[in-house]
Protein backbone atom coordinates (compact mmCIF):
# COMPACT_ATOMS: atom_id res chain seq x y z
CA UNK A 1 0.00 0.00 0.00
CA UNK A 2 1.17 3.49 -0.80
CA UNK A 3 1.78 5.59 2.24
CA UNK A 4 -0.46 8.62 2.34
CA UNK A 5 1.76 11.62 2.80
CA UNK A 6 -1.00 14.13 2.11
CA UNK A 7 -2.90 14.21 5.38
CA UNK A 8 -5.55 16.58 4.00
CA UNK A 9 -6.88 16.54 0.47
CA UNK A 10 -9.15 19.47 -0.22
CA UNK A 11 -11.16 19.05 -3.41
CA UNK A 12 -13.28 21.71 -5.13
CA UNK A 13 -14.11 23.02 -1.72
CA UNK A 14 -16.31 26.07 -1.13
CA UNK A 15 -17.72 27.61 2.04
CA UNK A 16 -20.74 29.87 2.20
CA UNK A 17 -21.98 32.15 4.96
CA UNK A 18 -25.59 32.56 3.96
CA UNK A 19 -25.32 33.76 0.38
CA UNK A 20 -21.76 34.98 0.74
CA UNK A 21 -19.14 32.68 -0.73
CA UNK A 22 -16.19 33.00 1.64
CA UNK A 23 -14.01 30.28 0.15
CA UNK A 24 -14.22 29.58 -3.54
CA UNK A 25 -13.53 26.21 -5.13
CA UNK A 26 -10.25 25.42 -3.49
CA UNK A 27 -8.25 22.34 -4.32
CA UNK A 28 -5.20 21.80 -2.16
CA UNK A 29 -3.21 19.01 -0.53
CA UNK A 30 -1.56 19.40 2.83
CA UNK A 31 1.44 17.23 3.50
CA UNK A 32 1.88 15.38 6.77
CA UNK A 33 4.53 16.48 9.26
CA UNK A 34 5.15 19.77 7.51
CA UNK A 35 4.21 23.32 8.28
CA UNK A 36 1.82 24.83 5.78
CA UNK A 37 1.18 28.55 6.06
CA UNK A 38 -1.89 30.28 4.70
CA UNK A 39 -1.36 33.97 3.97
CA UNK A 40 -3.43 36.68 2.38
CA UNK A 41 -5.08 40.01 3.18
CA UNK A 42 -7.85 40.35 5.77
CA UNK A 43 -11.13 38.82 4.71
CA UNK A 44 -9.59 36.55 2.09
CA UNK A 45 -11.11 33.46 3.69
CA UNK A 46 -7.92 32.01 5.14
CA UNK A 47 -9.28 31.62 8.67
CA UNK A 48 -12.52 30.22 7.29
CA UNK A 49 -10.59 27.62 5.31
CA UNK A 50 -8.50 26.75 8.37
CA UNK A 51 -11.57 26.37 10.58
CA UNK A 52 -13.21 24.08 8.06
CA UNK A 53 -10.42 21.53 8.57
CA UNK A 54 -11.79 20.51 11.97
CA UNK A 55 -15.32 21.71 11.30
CA UNK A 56 -15.20 24.61 13.73
CA UNK A 57 -17.30 26.46 11.15
CA UNK A 58 -20.20 24.22 12.15
CA UNK A 59 -20.64 26.55 15.11
CA UNK A 60 -21.65 29.36 12.76
CA UNK A 61 -25.27 28.66 12.01
CA UNK A 62 -25.50 30.06 8.50
CA UNK A 63 -22.40 28.31 7.16
CA UNK A 64 -22.49 25.47 4.67
CA UNK A 65 -19.94 23.81 2.45
CA UNK A 66 -19.60 22.27 -1.00
CA UNK A 67 -16.95 19.86 -2.17
CA UNK A 68 -14.79 17.56 -0.11
CA UNK A 69 -12.15 17.65 2.56
CA UNK A 70 -10.45 14.29 2.98
CA UNK A 71 -8.59 13.71 6.23
CA UNK A 72 -6.41 10.63 5.83
CA UNK A 73 -8.59 9.65 2.93
CA UNK A 74 -11.91 10.04 4.75
CA UNK A 75 -14.39 12.79 3.92
CA UNK A 76 -14.84 14.84 7.10
CA UNK A 77 -18.06 16.40 5.82
CA UNK A 78 -19.72 13.03 5.36
CA UNK A 79 -22.84 12.74 7.50
CA UNK A 80 -21.40 9.82 9.49
CA UNK A 81 -18.27 11.70 10.51
CA UNK A 82 -17.68 11.79 14.25
CA UNK A 83 -16.96 15.51 14.68
CA UNK A 84 -15.88 15.02 18.29
CA UNK A 85 -13.24 12.49 17.24
CA UNK A 86 -12.17 14.71 14.34
CA UNK A 87 -11.60 17.69 16.64
CA UNK A 88 -9.61 15.54 19.01
CA UNK A 89 -7.32 14.48 16.18
CA UNK A 90 -7.23 17.91 14.56
CA UNK A 91 -6.74 20.48 17.30
CA UNK A 92 -6.86 24.23 17.10
CA UNK A 93 -5.08 27.17 18.69
CA UNK A 94 -6.69 30.56 18.40
CA UNK A 95 -5.57 34.11 17.76
CA UNK A 96 -6.16 35.36 21.26
CA UNK A 97 -4.90 33.06 24.01
CA UNK A 98 -8.06 31.59 25.52
CA UNK A 99 -7.23 29.48 28.56
CA UNK A 100 -10.22 28.49 30.67
CA UNK A 101 -10.60 30.47 33.91
CA UNK A 102 -9.25 27.54 35.88
CA UNK A 103 -5.84 26.32 37.00
CA UNK A 104 -2.95 25.54 34.66
CA UNK A 105 -3.37 21.86 35.47
CA UNK A 106 -7.13 21.83 34.87
CA UNK A 107 -6.65 23.60 31.55
CA UNK A 108 -4.35 20.90 30.23
CA UNK A 109 -6.34 18.07 31.82
CA UNK A 110 -9.59 19.24 30.25
CA UNK A 111 -9.26 17.23 27.05
CA UNK A 112 -8.14 13.97 28.68
CA UNK A 113 -10.92 14.30 31.26
CA UNK A 114 -13.68 14.58 28.70
CA UNK A 115 -12.07 11.66 26.92
CA UNK A 116 -12.66 9.66 30.09
CA UNK A 117 -9.21 9.58 31.69
CA UNK A 118 -9.89 9.48 35.42
CA UNK A 119 -6.83 8.13 37.18
CA UNK A 120 -4.92 10.94 38.79
CA UNK A 121 -1.50 9.43 38.05
CA UNK A 122 -2.37 9.03 34.40
CA UNK A 123 -3.68 12.60 34.20
CA UNK A 124 -0.53 13.89 35.91
CA UNK A 125 1.56 12.16 33.29
CA UNK A 126 -0.47 13.48 30.36
CA UNK A 127 -0.39 17.01 31.76
CA UNK A 128 3.35 16.95 32.34
CA UNK A 129 4.04 15.52 28.88
CA UNK A 130 1.89 18.10 27.18
CA UNK A 131 3.47 20.97 29.12
CA UNK A 132 6.95 19.67 28.34
CA UNK A 133 6.13 19.40 24.66
CA UNK A 134 4.73 22.93 24.70
CA UNK A 135 8.00 24.10 26.29
CA UNK A 136 6.13 25.45 29.30
CA UNK A 137 6.84 22.84 31.98
CA UNK A 138 9.90 24.53 33.45
CA UNK A 139 8.05 27.81 33.84
CA UNK A 140 4.85 26.48 35.41
CA UNK A 141 5.78 23.25 37.20
CA UNK A 142 5.62 25.05 40.56
CA UNK A 143 2.32 26.78 39.87
CA UNK A 144 0.14 24.13 38.32
CA UNK A 145 -2.66 25.11 40.66
CA UNK A 146 -2.57 28.79 39.84
CA UNK A 147 -5.04 30.30 37.42
CA UNK A 148 -4.23 29.90 33.76
CA UNK A 149 -5.18 33.55 33.40
CA UNK A 150 -2.35 34.63 35.70
CA UNK A 151 0.31 33.70 33.12
CA UNK A 152 1.86 36.12 30.63
CA UNK A 153 0.41 36.35 27.12
CA UNK A 154 3.06 34.13 25.58
CA UNK A 155 2.77 31.60 28.38
CA UNK A 156 -1.00 31.55 28.01
CA UNK A 157 -0.66 30.81 24.32
CA UNK A 158 1.78 27.96 25.07
CA UNK A 159 -0.69 26.74 27.69
CA UNK A 160 -3.35 26.63 24.97
CA UNK A 161 -0.94 24.68 22.78
CA UNK A 162 -0.27 22.27 25.66
CA UNK A 163 -4.01 21.91 26.17
CA UNK A 164 -4.38 20.86 22.55
CA UNK A 165 -1.32 18.58 22.71
CA UNK A 166 -2.81 16.71 25.65
CA UNK A 167 -5.32 15.27 23.19
CA UNK A 168 -2.44 13.84 21.16
CA UNK A 169 -3.66 15.38 17.92
CA UNK A 170 -2.21 14.46 14.56
CA UNK A 171 -2.75 17.96 13.20
CA UNK A 172 -2.71 21.34 14.91
CA UNK A 173 -4.38 24.31 13.26
CA UNK A 174 -3.09 27.73 14.29
CA UNK A 175 -5.20 30.80 13.63
CA UNK A 176 -2.76 33.74 13.80
CA UNK A 177 -1.34 32.43 17.07
CA UNK A 178 1.17 35.22 17.60
CA UNK A 179 -0.73 38.29 16.46
CA UNK A 180 -1.53 39.23 20.08
CA UNK A 181 2.01 38.58 21.35
CA UNK A 182 5.24 40.53 21.75
CA UNK A 183 8.29 39.71 19.56
CA UNK A 184 10.04 37.52 22.17
CA UNK A 185 6.95 35.43 22.87
CA UNK A 186 6.43 35.20 19.13
CA UNK A 187 9.94 33.84 18.64
CA UNK A 188 9.31 31.26 21.38
CA UNK A 189 6.13 30.10 19.70
CA UNK A 190 7.83 29.91 16.32
CA UNK A 191 10.62 27.75 17.73
CA UNK A 192 8.02 25.59 19.37
CA UNK A 193 6.14 25.10 16.09
CA UNK A 194 9.30 23.96 14.37
CA UNK A 195 9.95 21.52 17.18
CA UNK A 196 6.38 20.18 17.06
CA UNK A 197 6.50 19.78 13.31
CA UNK A 198 8.72 16.71 13.81
CA UNK A 199 5.76 14.81 15.20
CA UNK A 200 2.62 16.51 13.98
CA UNK A 201 1.28 18.35 10.96
CA UNK A 202 0.83 22.08 11.35
CA UNK A 203 -1.34 24.45 9.37
CA UNK A 204 -0.95 28.09 10.32
CA UNK A 205 -2.82 31.18 9.21
CA UNK A 206 -0.70 34.25 9.59
CA UNK A 207 -0.76 37.92 8.75
CA UNK A 208 2.95 38.09 9.21
CA UNK A 209 4.70 37.21 5.96
CA UNK A 210 8.13 37.01 7.58
CA UNK A 211 6.68 34.44 9.93
CA UNK A 212 5.40 32.36 7.04
CA UNK A 213 8.79 32.66 5.33
CA UNK A 214 10.69 31.75 8.49
CA UNK A 215 8.84 28.68 9.63
CA UNK A 216 6.74 27.11 6.89
CA UNK A 217 7.58 24.45 4.33
CA UNK A 218 4.67 25.30 2.09
CA UNK A 219 2.76 28.50 1.60
CA UNK A 220 -0.75 29.07 0.35
CA UNK A 221 -1.66 32.55 -0.85
CA UNK A 222 -5.35 33.38 -0.87
CA UNK A 223 -7.15 36.44 -2.16
CA UNK A 224 -10.90 37.16 -2.03
CA UNK A 225 -11.71 33.56 -1.21
CA UNK A 226 -9.66 32.09 -4.02
CA UNK A 227 -6.42 30.17 -3.89
CA UNK A 228 -4.03 32.24 -5.94
CA UNK A 229 -0.81 30.33 -5.47
CA UNK A 230 0.43 27.33 -3.58
CA UNK A 231 3.91 25.92 -3.40
CA UNK A 232 7.21 25.63 -1.60
CA UNK A 233 7.64 28.55 0.74
CA UNK A 234 10.99 29.33 -0.86
CA UNK A 235 9.50 29.41 -4.34
CA UNK A 236 6.55 31.55 -3.27
CA UNK A 237 8.73 34.12 -1.57
CA UNK A 238 11.71 34.14 -3.94
CA UNK A 239 10.08 33.46 -7.24
CA UNK A 240 6.30 33.88 -7.13
CA UNK A 241 4.54 32.79 -10.27
CA UNK A 242 1.51 35.02 -9.89
CA UNK A 243 1.61 38.79 -10.08
CA UNK A 244 -0.86 39.16 -7.20
CA UNK A 245 1.32 37.00 -4.95
CA UNK A 246 4.34 39.07 -5.78
CA UNK A 247 2.50 42.31 -5.09
CA UNK A 248 1.23 41.01 -1.75
CA UNK A 249 4.51 39.65 -0.46
CA UNK A 250 6.40 42.73 -1.49
CA UNK A 251 3.89 44.77 0.48
CA UNK A 252 2.23 46.61 -2.35
CA UNK A 253 -1.18 45.80 -0.90
CA UNK A 254 -2.56 43.96 2.06
CA UNK B 1 -21.23 82.61 29.64
CA UNK B 2 -24.79 81.52 28.75
CA UNK B 3 -24.01 77.85 28.04
CA UNK B 4 -22.02 77.52 31.25
CA UNK B 5 -24.93 78.70 33.37
CA UNK B 6 -27.17 76.33 31.49
CA UNK B 7 -24.80 73.44 32.12
CA UNK B 8 -24.61 74.34 35.78
CA UNK B 9 -28.41 74.46 36.03
CA UNK B 10 -28.80 71.04 34.42
CA UNK B 11 -26.19 69.63 36.77
CA UNK B 12 -27.95 71.00 39.84
CA UNK B 13 -31.35 69.71 38.72
CA UNK B 14 -30.13 66.22 37.88
CA UNK B 15 -28.08 65.82 41.04
CA UNK B 16 -30.87 67.07 43.29
CA UNK B 17 -33.31 64.61 41.72
CA UNK B 18 -30.80 61.85 42.42
CA UNK B 19 -30.20 63.11 45.93
CA UNK B 20 -33.91 63.28 46.71
CA UNK B 21 -34.46 59.59 46.03
CA UNK B 22 -31.42 58.61 48.07
CA UNK B 23 -32.54 60.92 50.87
CA UNK B 24 -36.07 59.53 50.87
CA UNK B 25 -34.70 55.99 51.08
CA UNK B 26 -32.42 56.92 53.94
CA UNK B 27 -35.28 58.60 55.79
CA UNK B 28 -37.49 55.56 55.35
CA UNK B 29 -34.71 53.35 56.68
CA UNK B 30 -34.17 55.67 59.62
CA UNK B 31 -37.88 55.81 60.40
CA UNK B 32 -38.17 52.04 60.11
CA UNK B 33 -35.41 51.37 62.62
CA UNK B 34 -36.53 54.16 64.92
CA UNK B 35 -40.03 52.72 65.17
CA UNK B 36 -38.70 49.18 65.43
CA UNK B 37 -36.20 50.00 68.16
CA UNK B 38 -38.88 50.58 70.78
CA UNK B 39 -40.25 47.04 70.75
CA UNK B 40 -36.80 45.46 70.95
CA UNK B 41 -35.97 47.82 73.78
CA UNK B 42 -39.22 47.14 75.61
CA UNK B 43 -39.46 43.35 75.20
CA UNK B 44 -35.90 42.26 74.54
CA UNK B 45 -34.21 41.09 71.34
CA UNK B 46 -33.96 37.39 72.23
CA UNK B 47 -37.53 37.21 73.51
CA UNK B 48 -38.73 38.66 70.24
CA UNK B 49 -36.63 36.65 67.83
CA UNK B 50 -36.94 33.31 69.63
CA UNK B 51 -40.33 33.84 71.25
CA UNK B 52 -42.77 31.15 70.17
CA UNK B 53 -45.99 33.08 70.63
CA UNK B 54 -47.20 35.78 68.34
CA UNK B 55 -50.31 37.03 70.15
CA UNK B 56 -50.08 40.76 69.55
CA UNK B 57 -53.65 41.57 70.58
CA UNK B 58 -53.96 39.41 73.68
CA UNK B 59 -53.85 40.80 77.15
CA UNK B 60 -51.01 40.73 78.02
CA UNK B 61 -49.71 40.62 74.43
CA UNK B 62 -46.86 38.39 73.31
CA UNK B 63 -44.54 39.36 70.47
CA UNK B 64 -42.52 36.22 69.73
CA UNK B 65 -41.60 36.45 66.05
CA UNK B 66 -40.13 32.99 65.73
CA UNK B 67 -43.25 31.50 64.05
CA UNK B 68 -43.23 34.33 61.51
CA UNK B 69 -39.52 33.93 60.84
CA UNK B 70 -39.90 30.19 60.46
CA UNK B 71 -42.93 30.73 58.22
CA UNK B 72 -40.81 32.83 55.90
CA UNK B 73 -37.97 30.33 56.14
CA UNK B 74 -40.17 27.31 55.37
CA UNK B 75 -41.91 28.95 52.43
CA UNK B 76 -38.60 30.22 51.07
CA UNK B 77 -36.87 26.86 51.39
CA UNK B 78 -39.72 24.97 49.72
CA UNK B 79 -39.81 27.50 46.91
CA UNK B 80 -36.05 27.44 46.46
CA UNK B 81 -36.08 23.66 46.03
CA UNK B 82 -38.40 24.07 43.05
CA UNK B 83 -37.48 27.47 41.68
CA UNK B 84 -33.69 27.17 41.60
CA UNK B 85 -33.47 24.05 39.38
CA UNK B 86 -36.36 25.20 37.22
CA UNK B 87 -35.03 28.74 36.87
CA UNK B 88 -31.47 27.67 36.10
CA UNK B 89 -32.70 24.93 33.78
CA UNK B 90 -34.80 27.44 31.88
CA UNK B 91 -31.78 29.73 31.60
CA UNK B 92 -29.55 26.95 30.26
CA UNK B 93 -32.24 25.97 27.79
CA UNK B 94 -32.72 29.51 26.49
CA UNK B 95 -29.04 30.42 26.42
CA UNK B 96 -27.51 27.20 25.16
CA UNK B 97 -30.02 24.80 23.68
CA UNK B 98 -32.96 26.63 22.14
CA UNK B 99 -32.56 27.62 18.52
CA UNK B 100 -32.59 31.26 17.59
CA UNK B 101 -36.29 31.55 16.84
CA UNK B 102 -37.46 29.83 20.04
CA UNK B 103 -35.08 32.01 22.01
CA UNK B 104 -36.49 35.18 20.45
CA UNK B 105 -39.96 34.21 21.68
CA UNK B 106 -39.10 32.60 24.99
CA UNK B 107 -36.83 35.24 26.48
CA UNK B 108 -39.33 38.14 26.33
CA UNK B 109 -42.05 35.75 27.47
CA UNK B 110 -40.09 34.81 30.59
CA UNK B 111 -39.38 38.44 31.29
CA UNK B 112 -43.07 39.24 30.95
CA UNK B 113 -43.82 36.56 33.50
CA UNK B 114 -41.67 38.52 35.94
CA UNK B 115 -44.01 41.49 35.67
CA UNK B 116 -47.10 39.38 36.30
CA UNK B 117 -49.04 41.01 39.19
CA UNK B 118 -48.52 38.82 42.24
CA UNK B 119 -52.08 39.40 43.40
CA UNK B 120 -53.21 37.51 40.31
CA UNK B 121 -50.92 34.63 41.21
CA UNK B 122 -52.25 34.72 44.76
CA UNK B 123 -55.83 34.71 43.53
CA UNK B 124 -55.10 31.82 41.19
CA UNK B 125 -53.51 29.88 44.04
CA UNK B 126 -56.48 30.58 46.26
CA UNK B 127 -59.29 29.62 43.87
CA UNK B 128 -57.59 26.98 41.71
CA UNK B 129 -54.57 25.37 43.35
CA UNK B 130 -55.83 25.30 46.95
CA UNK B 131 -59.13 23.47 46.11
CA UNK B 132 -57.23 21.03 43.89
CA UNK B 133 -54.93 20.21 46.79
CA UNK B 134 -57.60 19.80 49.46
CA UNK B 135 -60.48 18.34 47.43
CA UNK B 136 -58.70 16.24 44.88
CA UNK B 137 -55.11 15.50 45.84
CA UNK B 138 -55.74 14.96 49.54
CA UNK B 139 -58.34 12.14 49.15
CA UNK B 140 -56.07 10.38 46.67
CA UNK B 141 -52.96 10.64 48.80
CA UNK B 142 -54.43 10.11 52.25
CA UNK B 143 -57.25 7.63 51.48
CA UNK B 144 -56.78 5.82 48.17
CA UNK B 145 -53.03 5.46 48.51
CA UNK B 146 -53.10 3.97 52.05
CA UNK B 147 -55.89 1.61 50.97
CA UNK B 148 -53.80 0.45 48.07
CA UNK B 149 -50.77 0.03 50.30
CA UNK B 150 -52.74 -1.94 52.91
CA UNK B 151 -54.08 -4.28 50.26
CA UNK B 152 -50.54 -5.27 49.28
CA UNK B 153 -50.16 -7.12 52.61
CA UNK B 154 -46.43 -6.60 52.52
CA UNK B 155 -45.04 -5.97 55.99
CA UNK B 156 -44.00 -2.39 56.68
CA UNK B 157 -45.57 -1.12 53.43
CA UNK B 158 -49.10 -2.22 54.34
CA UNK B 159 -48.78 -1.04 57.91
CA UNK B 160 -46.28 1.66 58.73
CA UNK B 161 -46.07 3.32 55.34
CA UNK B 162 -49.83 3.25 54.84
CA UNK B 163 -50.34 4.82 58.25
CA UNK B 164 -47.76 7.45 57.47
CA UNK B 165 -49.54 8.38 54.23
CA UNK B 166 -52.83 8.56 56.08
CA UNK B 167 -51.37 10.89 58.68
CA UNK B 168 -49.05 13.03 56.65
CA UNK B 169 -50.66 13.37 53.25
CA UNK B 170 -54.01 14.55 54.54
CA UNK B 171 -54.37 18.16 53.48
CA UNK B 172 -56.87 19.83 55.78
CA UNK B 173 -56.68 23.16 54.03
CA UNK B 174 -55.41 24.03 50.58
CA UNK B 175 -54.05 27.26 51.99
CA UNK B 176 -50.67 26.08 53.21
CA UNK B 177 -46.97 26.55 52.59
CA UNK B 178 -46.90 24.15 49.65
CA UNK B 179 -49.51 26.14 47.77
CA UNK B 180 -47.64 29.31 48.63
CA UNK B 181 -44.37 27.77 47.47
CA UNK B 182 -45.92 26.68 44.15
CA UNK B 183 -47.13 30.21 43.46
CA UNK B 184 -43.88 31.76 44.66
CA UNK B 185 -42.01 29.43 42.32
CA UNK B 186 -43.88 30.91 39.39
CA UNK B 187 -42.92 34.31 40.75
CA UNK B 188 -39.24 33.44 41.20
CA UNK B 189 -38.51 31.45 38.04
CA UNK B 190 -38.49 34.46 35.71
CA UNK B 191 -36.24 36.42 38.08
CA UNK B 192 -33.72 33.60 38.32
CA UNK B 193 -33.98 32.55 34.66
CA UNK B 194 -33.58 36.04 33.28
CA UNK B 195 -30.48 36.96 35.32
CA UNK B 196 -28.94 33.51 34.87
CA UNK B 197 -29.52 33.65 31.14
CA UNK B 198 -27.64 36.95 30.95
CA UNK B 199 -24.79 35.41 32.92
CA UNK B 200 -24.56 32.38 30.61
CA UNK B 201 -24.73 34.50 27.49
CA UNK B 202 -21.92 36.70 28.83
CA UNK B 203 -19.47 33.78 28.83
CA UNK B 204 -16.99 34.64 26.05
CA UNK B 205 -17.36 32.74 22.80
CA UNK B 206 -13.64 31.95 22.99
CA UNK B 207 -14.22 29.58 25.95
CA UNK B 208 -16.76 27.62 23.98
CA UNK B 209 -14.51 27.58 20.92
CA UNK B 210 -11.63 26.26 23.00
CA UNK B 211 -13.82 23.53 24.42
CA UNK B 212 -15.27 22.46 21.09
CA UNK B 213 -11.85 22.50 19.45
CA UNK B 214 -10.68 19.99 22.06
CA UNK B 215 -13.39 17.57 21.06
CA UNK B 216 -15.94 18.35 23.75
CA UNK B 217 -19.59 18.00 22.89
CA UNK B 218 -22.30 20.49 23.70
CA UNK B 219 -23.15 19.11 27.14
CA UNK B 220 -19.54 18.81 28.21
CA UNK B 221 -19.00 22.39 27.10
CA UNK B 222 -22.05 23.63 29.01
CA UNK B 223 -21.33 21.59 32.11
CA UNK B 224 -17.57 21.94 32.36
CA UNK B 225 -16.90 25.35 30.82
CA UNK B 226 -19.93 27.61 30.48
CA UNK B 227 -21.50 26.96 33.88
CA UNK B 228 -18.24 27.18 35.89
CA UNK B 229 -17.31 30.37 34.03
CA UNK B 230 -20.65 31.97 34.88
CA UNK B 231 -21.01 30.61 38.39
CA UNK B 232 -20.85 34.06 39.97
CA UNK B 233 -23.66 35.34 37.77
CA UNK B 234 -25.67 32.22 38.45
CA UNK B 235 -25.26 32.65 42.21
CA UNK B 236 -26.38 36.26 41.91
CA UNK B 237 -29.45 35.03 40.02
CA UNK B 238 -30.25 32.55 42.78
CA UNK B 239 -29.71 35.06 45.59
CA UNK B 240 -31.85 37.73 43.95
CA UNK B 241 -34.49 35.08 43.28
CA UNK B 242 -34.51 34.17 46.97
CA UNK B 243 -34.66 37.86 47.86
CA UNK B 244 -37.76 38.19 45.71
CA UNK B 245 -39.37 35.21 47.44
CA UNK B 246 -38.62 36.51 50.93
CA UNK B 247 -40.05 39.96 50.23
CA UNK B 248 -43.06 38.76 48.24
CA UNK B 249 -46.15 39.72 50.22
CA UNK B 250 -49.38 39.29 48.31
CA UNK B 251 -48.98 35.61 47.50
CA UNK B 252 -48.13 34.51 51.03
CA UNK B 253 -50.82 36.76 52.45
CA UNK B 254 -53.43 35.10 50.26
CA UNK B 255 -52.43 31.45 50.20
CA UNK B 256 -50.01 30.60 53.02
CA UNK B 257 -52.86 30.01 55.48
CA UNK B 258 -52.04 32.75 57.96
CA UNK B 259 -51.55 30.68 61.11
CA UNK B 260 -48.80 32.16 63.28
CA UNK B 261 -47.34 28.81 64.29
CA UNK B 262 -44.07 27.20 63.29
CA UNK B 263 -44.87 24.91 60.34
CA UNK B 264 -43.68 21.35 60.87
CA UNK B 265 -44.76 19.77 57.63
CA UNK B 266 -45.24 20.82 54.03
CA UNK B 267 -49.02 20.94 54.29
CA UNK B 268 -49.05 23.11 57.41
CA UNK B 269 -50.18 26.71 57.16
CA UNK B 270 -47.82 29.53 58.07
CA UNK B 271 -47.78 33.27 58.53
CA UNK B 272 -44.61 34.55 56.84
CA UNK B 273 -43.27 37.94 57.92
CA UNK B 274 -44.59 40.03 55.01
CA UNK B 275 -48.05 38.48 55.41
CA UNK B 276 -48.11 39.39 59.10
CA UNK B 277 -47.15 42.97 58.35
CA UNK B 278 -49.70 43.39 55.58
CA UNK B 279 -52.51 41.73 57.47
CA UNK B 280 -52.02 43.47 60.80
CA UNK B 281 -50.65 46.93 60.13
CA UNK B 282 -54.09 48.33 59.33
CA UNK B 283 -55.49 47.02 62.60
CA UNK B 284 -52.69 48.04 64.92
CA UNK B 285 -53.38 51.24 66.89
CA UNK B 286 -50.92 53.99 66.09
CA UNK B 287 -47.83 53.91 68.37
CA UNK B 288 -49.12 50.85 70.24
CA UNK B 289 -46.80 47.98 71.10
CA UNK B 290 -48.33 46.00 68.25
CA UNK B 291 -47.53 48.83 65.85
CA UNK B 292 -43.90 48.87 67.00
CA UNK B 293 -43.72 45.08 66.86
CA UNK B 294 -44.80 45.14 63.20
CA UNK B 295 -42.07 47.67 62.53
CA UNK B 296 -39.74 45.20 64.20
CA UNK B 297 -40.81 42.56 61.68
CA UNK B 298 -40.24 45.11 58.90
CA UNK B 299 -36.75 45.83 60.18
CA UNK B 300 -35.86 42.13 60.31
CA UNK B 301 -37.19 41.58 56.81
CA UNK B 302 -35.27 44.58 55.57
CA UNK B 303 -32.06 43.31 57.17
CA UNK B 304 -32.43 39.88 55.56
CA UNK B 305 -33.01 41.20 52.06
CA UNK B 306 -30.32 43.85 52.55
CA UNK B 307 -27.76 41.21 53.48
CA UNK B 308 -28.78 39.12 50.47
CA UNK B 309 -28.29 42.01 48.06
CA UNK B 310 -24.97 42.85 49.72
CA UNK B 311 -23.80 39.28 49.12
CA UNK B 312 -24.91 39.30 45.49
CA UNK B 313 -23.27 42.69 44.97
CA UNK B 314 -20.04 41.38 46.48
CA UNK B 315 -20.06 38.27 44.29
CA UNK B 316 -20.71 40.14 41.07
CA UNK B 317 -18.06 42.78 41.85
CA UNK B 318 -15.46 40.25 42.83
CA UNK B 319 -15.71 38.26 39.63
CA UNK B 320 -16.56 40.97 37.15
CA UNK B 321 -12.91 41.83 36.50
CA UNK B 322 -12.04 38.36 35.22
CA UNK B 323 -12.06 38.48 31.47
CA UNK B 324 -10.61 36.22 28.87
CA UNK B 325 -7.00 36.90 28.01
CA UNK B 326 -6.57 39.33 30.87
CA UNK B 327 -4.88 38.76 34.16
CA UNK B 328 -7.21 37.77 36.93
Amino acid sequence: MVEITDIFEIKDFSIYYGDFMAVKNITLNIEANKITAIIGPSGCGKSTLLRSLNRMNDLILSSRVEGQVLFQGVDIYHKDTDVIELRRRVGMVFQKPNPFPSSVYENVAYGPKIRGVKRRSQLDEVVENALVRADLWEEVKDKLNESGLSLSGGQMQRLCIARSLAQQPEVLLFDEPTSALDPISTANIENLLQELQKTITIVIVTHNMQQAARISNYTVFMYLGELIEFGDTDTIFVNPQNKLTEEYITGRFG
Amino acid sequence: MRWQTKERAVEIIVSSVGLISVLVLLLIGFFLFKEAFYIFYKVGVLKIIFGMDWYPTYDPPSFGMFPLIMGTFAVTALTAIMAIPLGLGTAVYIAEVANHRVKEILKPLIEMLASFPSVVLGYFGMVVIAPILSNWLSPILSEKLPELLRSTNIPFISTTLAGLCYDKLFISSGLNITTAALMLTIRAIPVIASIAEDALTAVPRTYREASYSLGADKWETIWRVVIPASVSGLSVAVILGIGTIIGETMIVLMVAGGAAVVPHWMFDPARPMPAAIAAEMGEAPYRSLHYHALFGVCALLFLITFVLSLISDFISKKYRSVKIGEKA
